[in-house]
């Protein structure tokens, strides 16, 4: 069933995609910075301070979609027993991981201006900060454990338990009075926000979403190159 | 006109502090992954390298192989 993206087959185009994925990144970035920096409007109650909404939300929405897809990837693993899978979701990870940490260095950057304080025990940034433990752990259990198949048990483990979260983290400004606001946009209803701040978000998170694609595609290369050079010690 | 953009109405220390840990962080990111693949990638050299007779032609005979060492030659052009 997923013979077609066996580690093997796929690597002519996983060695080759970066340099592309790279280009891309680099153009829609620019223009991305560029609209978010300068072009935008400002706010008419946050002033300036929402261009930080160009790299705070993008960021928070990827580090809960990699997330989401390591989760997914780990119940397959469990059930088909597909090798690809936990090194598919371990590439994903770091990049995953650090998306986390921006969106909470900037969440509480623009929290200062906005709020008057860096950090609140709020219910958003508590289960964000919840969701950077769970990817802490993924990856620590990577390190961890060196007997691979209880790696992959543990990381597996670790990342079913954690999209528990993700719901949490979604709904939590709907179900509890938080400090932080509730979404501006949204998918299956109107969304609140100006077509003039909508743009550059998009395209922020486009190249945020490049950027992801690219460091998994280096990090995949790198894991299966690892796997061959454990192959070319047993020859 | 410089001022404004980099003052933004006193915001400008919130704006370009996050901003610019964003363009950090990704830096940093790209610069760890891209050493790790180049690490993994010398040692594979290194041992392909240290192979002789039939551990040589069973490693030749697989193909994911033969592209881990085109990318080495065509990275070096």
């Amino acid at each position: 069933m997923f013979n077609s993206l066996e580690p093997n087959k796929i690597f002519a185009i996983t060695s080759r995609a970066p340099k592309y994925v790279l280009f891309l990144f680099v153009i829609v970035f620019s223009i991305g910075l560029t609209e978010a920096l300068f072009l935008s409007p400002e706010d008419y109650k946050q002033s300036h301070s929402v261009r930080i909404m160009y790299v705070h939300v993008p960021s928070a929405w990827i580090s809960l979609g990699i997330f989401s897809i390591i989760a997914f990837l780990s119940i397959l693993s469990f059930i088909f027993k597909n090798k690809n899978f936990p090194l598919i979701s371990k590439s994903l990870a770091p990049s995953g991981f650090v998306f986390n940490i921006i969106a909470l260095v900037t969440g509480a950057i623009w929290g200062k201006p906005t709020w008057g304080t860096w950090w609140a025990w709020d219910a958003r940034i508590t289960s964000m900060l919840i969701l950077a433990l769970f990817y802490s752990m993924y990856l620590l259990s990577w390190k961890i454990f060196k007997n691979d198949e209880k790696a992959v048990k543990i990381s597996s483990i670790i990342a079913i338990l954690g999209v528990i979260n993700v719901p949490i983290i979604k709904f939590s400004v709907n179900w509890w009075s938080t400090l932080h606001q509730s979404s501006s946009v949204k998918i299956l209803s109107t969304t609140t926000i100006h077509t003039s701040m909508l743009i550059p978000l998009a395209i922020m998170t486009a190249a945020f979403t490049l950027f992801s694609i690219l460091i998994f595609l280096m990090k995949y290369n790198t894991e299966l190159i690892k796997i061959k050079n454990k192959g070319l010690d047993r020859l | 006109m410089i001022n404004e953009i980099f003052l933004m109405n006193g915001y400008g220390i919130y704006v370009w502090s996050a901003f610019s840990f964003t363009l950090m962080s990704f830096g940093s990111l790209f610069f760890i992954t891209k050493l790790q693949f180049l690490k993994e990638r010398r040692k594979f050299v290194q041992k392909f390298g240290l192979l002789n007779g039939e551990a040589i032609r069973v490693a030749k005979s697989q193909k994911i192989n033969k592209q881990i060492l085109e990318g080495v030659l065509s990275s070096k052009i």
